[in-house]
């Protein structure tokens, strides 16, 4: 049974990872009050800028994820301006990003159909790495995966504990009083919008440069909406949301081990998983009512022109 | 920046106005596109836009990719004027598809004239219940649509993918995952020789005038309409918030569902991975572009339905990825929102 866990909970970390990126930054997103429910087109097109940037340079991830990251930021901007500056209609902008941003993605993406990156070793942290059990599964994963995790000290920091993320919260709790005690509702808006952007991007990048360094049509799957998902279920709190992340990288993982495992069951069973559970997941989390109020951005969703 | 400022009152000019100016807004940016490809603007729009309607069969195509469209965004429509934003069209048509296919499958043989009948009517069967499912969620656990619906649509594909390489796989398709082709019996019958228009765009009539009548003479139109915008008011009235959403998301499934049947019975001819290129996502920007108005549908459908005749062109003639297709689609409904948002607002005026 180890010999199966042992990869199950080191994949289910790499799996993960981009889950965690756009999932924090559709979260700090939605906690200043805007629902961007382009993940997807903004991950998608995220991972063909990352993979253009790392193949014409020869750099591979070190320059695909700072590209991925730029080309997630400059799409989620197209949405700032139509949903901040011209207060148009959130949900319907984000699926209008989304179906560009994959439609982009596909476009520029026919060109590299095939092409392979060198992708990214795991760092073999010295005698941590070697720790048996534990060395494989925490100690051996690419700098990506430790990325993540920086990102989430950062991003939970900064929403608890420093000024920023109390305007943040107060933006997006009420942006009329944001407004009135001299908060710039706009730029912090534009700039948490940027951050889910440029997050959603890294997520991008690392599927089409790290994680599986092929370019394939269609790279983020329906990632980007599941992050979306993990929002929610993690009631807006990173913590949650990292937790959230590893549960969903298990069960994607699960399908590629589920022969070893003697799990007789079709792959399309098994590659529905993430997607069944998502759905089984929001069901548990929206029925309770209250704890979704309770955590739910007061603002989020609806327009702010003062 | 805030350029906008609330209007007094909504403007109607600005209502009617908006699906033109995002029109023109998708067309400009096109060009812009076409040219920084290092393509010259004019000819390319011409590929796209004007050689698809130069031939009969273009006109015979456009017709083909309209009626799936108008089928589907006449039933979103529904829902969307009750504010249910159910964005699971593309999985319903699956599973209307697969419904439907099914009974072609199984009846491959036969020739009682009852064979099509009974996959149209699986079909809806197959679409509407993929819309109840989301419409459960949301009335008994309070699961939002948009994200169940959404996901769904992904669980359509892996169950179509399993049943083509699984059990209803052609076992003469050299192991392509797709099904046997449907014997003619099962197919709508084409209605002009040398064209792929069908006898299925009599459904897509049909529900056009119904919707239409529907929406115009139906008290129960107008307490939908009501519901989406005062659950409370819409109580005193007599119809439930739990009503309007089972009603919107079964309807707009059951529609789609037809799509899918339409799709596998006619151009299609069989269950394979490529019954849809994205048609239930494309409905929903017919919808609004239409203004949820079922004869403005019908106009925006065959827009839609140009913008995929474009991108095949565009493929064929100058050898771009029919992705492109995509990128008008997300130009045109992000322009078309943001012409929306001067239906409230206006222009802010210095003070």
């Amino acid at each position: 049974m180890l010999e199966h866990l042992v990869p199950i909970l080191a994949g289910a970390l790499a799996a993960a990872t981009p889950l965690i990126f756009a999932g924090l930054g559709e979260l700090v997103t939605e906690r200043s009050g805007v629902m961007n429910l382009g993940v997807e087109g903004m991950m998608s097109v995220g991972a063909i800028a990352a993979f253009a940037a790392a193949s014409h340079s020869g750099h591979g991830a070190t320059l695909g994820l700072p590209a991925g990251a730029l080309a997630g930021m400059l799409t989620a901007l197209i949405f700032a301006f139509f949903t901040l500056s011209l207060a148009a209609n959130q949900a319907a902008c984000g699926l209008a990003l989304t179906i560009f941003g994959v439609g982009l993605s596909a476009f520029i993406g026919q060109h590299y159909v095939s092409y392979s990156l060198p992708g990214l070793a795991g760092l073999n942290l010295p005698l941590l790495a070697d720790i048996p059990v534990l060395g494989p599964i925490f100690f051996r994963q690419n700098a990506v995966v430790y990325l993540s995790l920086l990102a989430f000290a950062i991003v939970a920091w900064v929403l608890a504990k420093s000024k920023l993320g109390l305007m943040l919260k107060a933006v997006g709790e009420s942006p009329e009083s944001a407004h009135a005690i001299g908060y710039p509702v706009l730029a912090i808006r534009y700039g948490a919008v940027a951050f889910g952007g440029a997050m959603a991007g890294i997520a991008g990048a690392y599927l089409s440069t790290v994680y599986t360094p092929l370019w394939v049509q269609n790279m983020s799957a329906g990632r980007g909406w599941i992050s979306v998902a993990l929002v929610v279920f993690a009631t807006w709190k990173p913590t949650r949301l990292l937790l959230g992340a590893y549960l969903f990288g298990g069960i994607t993982i699960l399908q590629f081990h589920a022969q070893g495992l003697g799990i007789a069951v079709p792959v399309q069973v098994l590659a529905a998983l993430p997607y069944v559970a998502t759905v089984i997941v929001l069901v548990a989390i929206s029925r309770d009512k209250r704890l979704l109020q309770l955590n739910l951005p007061a603002s989020l969703g609806k327009s702010f022109l003062p | 920046m805030h350029l906008l400022e609330p209007r007094a009152q909504p403007s109607r000019v600005m209502r009617w106005a908006a699906p033109p100016l995002a029109i023109v807004a998708m067309l400009i940016a096109g060009s812009l596109l076409f040219w920084a490809l290092g393509k010259n603007p004019l000819g390319s729009f011409k590929v796209f836009f004007i050689d698809p309607l130069t031939s009969a069969y273009g006109w015979g195509e456009l017709l083909v990719k309209a009626c799936p469209l108008i089928l589907i965004a006449e039933g979103l429509a529904i829902g969307f004027k009750a504010r249910i934003y159910n964005i699971g069209a593309e999985g319903q048509l699956i599973m209307g598809a697969l419904f439907g296919g099914g009974v072609a499958i199984y009846y491959n043989d036969s020739t009682s004239m009852w064979v099509l009948p009974a996959m149209v009517a699986a079909g809806a069967l197959g679409g509407a219940l993929w819309g109840w499912l989301p419409a459960v969620l949301k009335t008994n656990f309070n699961a939002e649509e948009t994200l169940t619906t959404l996901m769904l649509n992904y669980v359509a594909v892996f169950i179509l993918e399993y049943m083509v390489s699984g059990p209803w796989r052609d076992p003469d398709g050299m192991n392509f995952p797709q099904s046997v082709m449907f014997s003619d019996n099962a197919l709508f019958r084409v209605l002009a020789d040398g064209s792929r228009v069908n006898t299925s765009i009599f459904i897509a009539l049909f529900v056009v005038l119904a919707f239409w009548l529907f929406n115009a003479r139906s008290f129960l139109a107008y307490k939908l309409e009501i519901g989406g915008h005062a659950p409370a008011a819409s109580r005193y009235a007599g119809f439930s918030a739990r009503q309007t959403v089972w009603f919107s998301l079964i309807i707009s499934g059951l529609t789609a569902g037809l799509a899918g049947v339409g799709e596998v019975a006619g151009p299609v001819g069989q269950l394979n991975l490529n019954i849809s290129p994205g048609y239930g996502y494309a409905a929903i920007i017919v919808a609004y572009l239409g203004r949820l108005h079922a004869a403005g549908i019908v106009l925006a459908g065959f827009l839609m339905a140009l913008i995929y005749l474009g991108g095949e062109a565009a493929q064929v003639s100058l050898q771009m990825p029919a992705a492109i297709t995509g990128i008008f689609q997300g130009m045109l409904l992000l322009f078309l929102l943001g012409a929306d948002a001067f239906i409230d607002n206006r222009l802010r005026r210095p003070a």
